[in-house]
């Protein structure tokens, strides 16, 4: 046997040094692809997150979450009841949702409260644990007050209760959104996946903006015109947020960014713009006087969020199983430090 | 709970009083042969199951990588004599440093330089998988190695894709057995520490490629042996993981190599991630707040 260290899965006899240009912002940038680097039989160097779909599942419930809970304070404040309604128990749902994906994921699910043991801001899983622990009952309380509100009999003192503490927790929960729509962008970031720490100045950005896009969505299929406004403006806003940052964020990734322009990361990427950028278009120009419009752009901008967060979730993981990606921009890094 | 900031002694940050001195590995590969008395010894101290009996065509090694049920992993490498010969890389064995010596027992040339290496947890200074535990489960103990908590782990698996050298996974297995589900790594044979005992791998070491001491003085140690191979004409000879100013605060388990890390499968430049946690939190901070801004916003006009 006479295998060696793979040189790119290229010839064997050159088993060693390879060098070449690049360079740019943080050492993440490489123009030029290399010709060849060094790996261990290509083995990868860093593992991939052992998480499944129950992860980026959870990325876009809980931003939904989050997004419909800005929403169902607006709401709520400017008395805008049905739009409250839907934003409220979307929120529940998506909460609920995601909880139950992060559970589920665990190795040991039934240790999940292990998680409440300790609180460390090192830990992005730490700081959203406690986010999503103090936002779940402020959501679910505002949300089960509108289902009791739905309900035939009115309950007597539970509704009053109910009804009285909607608003200050749908406000609180309200409150603590931005934390649990933007903090996922740091959870990804926050790890040695290539792609995911390449895209950590715009990660948080793209996934708060495609929270508002997918609530705005929700309500938008939700919502009778008339009180579907901020919905749409909203839905609008995050789109366009998502959409810009995303591309912003390409180019900043450097040699990672390869890895969403492939396979199935690149066929998400794809679907994700068509669908957001349609379903804000079809927001902005018909959903105002049409209900049909206005559902079709909601449902559009909702697969458009979905298809974004497994596109980042596997572009990070393809980015994880392909040595090139480790040791690439670490060779470069390197080199521009013995350069300067 | 660990921090943002470089440490020296990683210990006593951790809040431990009167700790031993610093202890880790030093692998000189440049004298393994590559008999795979520390994986097995690892496996048997440590009770680790079988993970997979597999032919990888990879060399000698079909162990791959290290993994949850892997603690120690021999590499093997051939390459090419004429390769090395362009390269200008000294031909092994490095034992005899000395080009031409490398002969089978029929006095022929092998043709081959062949590179062994064990690899192991670095028991890094900032460890990125004990900065991103949510559970606590993955700690410090009282002679700087990281360790996990067994008992506290709940398999959220954030430390796995954290670690920049690809070390820790969650062990997988049929329900039910030992510490399926959560996450594994070498724990520098936490248990025989206690006792004054070497580690398992160290001490099955029959040439003392694994050396197991003060992290102080092994430093020391691994020093003097790179300058005996540079001066002993062995000039690609490199210490990686022994520099505290680099982007792990140094390894506790560091490494004589001879050619580049990548080579042995590892990252040639690693950085803890959580070294640029305070940007993300201040990104993620403005995103939040834009959010905010964007939904207030999306208000301003609404009212029925």
């Amino acid at each position: 046997m006479t295998t060696g260290p793979h040189a790119d899965g290229a010839a064997m006899d050159a088993p060693r040094r390879r060098r070449r240009g690049g360079g740019g912002r943080d050492g993440e940038r490489a123009m030029v692809p290399p010709a060849t680097f060094a790996s261990y039989y290509g083995r990868p160097i860093v593992k991939t997150a052992p998480w499944e779909r129950d992860i980026p599942a959870y990325l876009f419930l809980g931003g939904m979450a989050a997004g419909s809970s800005l929403l169902a304070a607006g709401a709520d404040l400017r008395n805008l009841p049905e739009l409250r309604r839907v934003a409220r128990i979307g929120a529940l749902v998506g909460g609920a949702a995601g909880t139950a994906a992060l559970i589920h994921d665990l190795g040991r699910p039934m240790r999940f409260l292990n998680m409440l043991r300790t609180a460390k801001p090192t830990s992005p899983m730490s700081v959203g644990t406690w986010v999503l622990a103090a936002y779940g009952p402020l959501a679910s309380a505002a949300a089960t007050a509108e289902i009791a509100a739905m309900m035939p009999r009115r309950l007597p003192i539970a509704g009053r209760v109910l009804a009285l503490s909607a608003r200050p927790a749908g406000v609180l929960a309200a409150a603590l959104a931005p934390a649990l729509a933007a903090y996922t962008g740091v959870l990804l970031s926050d790890t040695a996946t290539p792609a995911w720490h390449a895209a950590r100045r715009e990660l948080p950005f793209v996934f708060a903006g495609s929270a508002a896009a997918s609530a705005g969505g929700l309500a938008m299929v939700g919502t009778c015109l008339e009180q579907a406004a901020p919905a749409r403006r909203m839905a609008v806003g995050g789109a366009v947020v998502a959409l810009v940052m995303e591309a912003r964020m390409e180019r900043s990734m450097g040699l990672s960014a390869e890895t969403l322009h492939a396979g199935t990361a690149k066929r998400l990427m794809n679907a994700s713009r068509a669908l957001t950028a349609g379903g804000a278009i079809g927001a902005a120009v018909f959903g105002v006087r049409n209900r049909r419009a206005a559902q079709v752009s909601g449902v559009a901008l909702l697969a458009g969020s979905v298809c974004a967060r497994f596109a980042i979730f596997e572009a990070g993981q393809q980015s994880a199983r392909d040595p090139r990606y480790t040791v690439v921009p670490q060779r470069d890094r390197l080199q521009r430090a013995a350069n300067a | 709970m660990s921090r943002w900031t470089r440490t020296a002694d990683p210990a006593a940050d951790a809040g431990w009083k009167n700790a031993p001195p610093r202890k880790g590995f030093f692998t000189d590969s440049s004298i393994c042969i590559g008999c795979k008395a520390c994986e097995v010894a690892c496996k048997e101290w440590n009770g680790i199951p079988e993970d997979g009996l597999e032919m990888l065509g990879m060399s000698y090694d079909n162990t791959g990588s290290l993994g949850a049920s892997t603690w120690r992993h021999v590499a093997f490498i051939e390459q090419p004599r004429r390769a090395v010969a362009a390269s200008g890389l000294t031909p092994l064995p490095v034992v005899a440093a000395r080009p031409g010596e490398n002969r089978s027992l029929d006095g022929a040339e092998t043709g081959i330089r062949w590179l062994m290496s064990s690899d192991v947890c670095k028991h890094c200074t900032n460890a990125a998988c004990l900065d991103v535990c949510p559970t606590g489960s993955l700690m410090r103990t009282e002679f700087g190695t990281v360790v996990v908590q067994d008992d506290i782990c709940n398999g959220c698996g954030y430390c796995i894709p954290a670690c920049p050298f690809g070390v820790i996974d969650r062990r997988q297995g049929p329900a039910g057995s030992r510490n399926v589900g959560i996450a594994q790594k070498c724990t520098l044979c936490y248990d025989r520490l206690g006792d004054g005992m070497t580690p398992a791998c160290a001490q099955a070491c029959p040439t003392q490629s694994i050396q197991y001491g003060d992290l102080d003085e092994l430093r020391v140690r691994a020093q003097h042996r790179v300058d005996a191979l540079h001066a002993a004409g062995v000039a690609e000879a490199q210490l990686y993981g022994a520099d505290p100013n680099d982007g792990i605060g140094g390894a506790g388990a560091f490494f004589l190599l001879l050619d580049e890390p990548e080579v042995y499968g590892l990252p040639p430049d690693p950085v803890v991630t959580t070294r640029d946690l305070p940007a993300m939190w201040r990104t993620a901070a403005i995103a939040g707040a834009t959010l905010l801004a964007g939904a207030a916003a999306a208000f301003v006009r609404a009212r029925s």
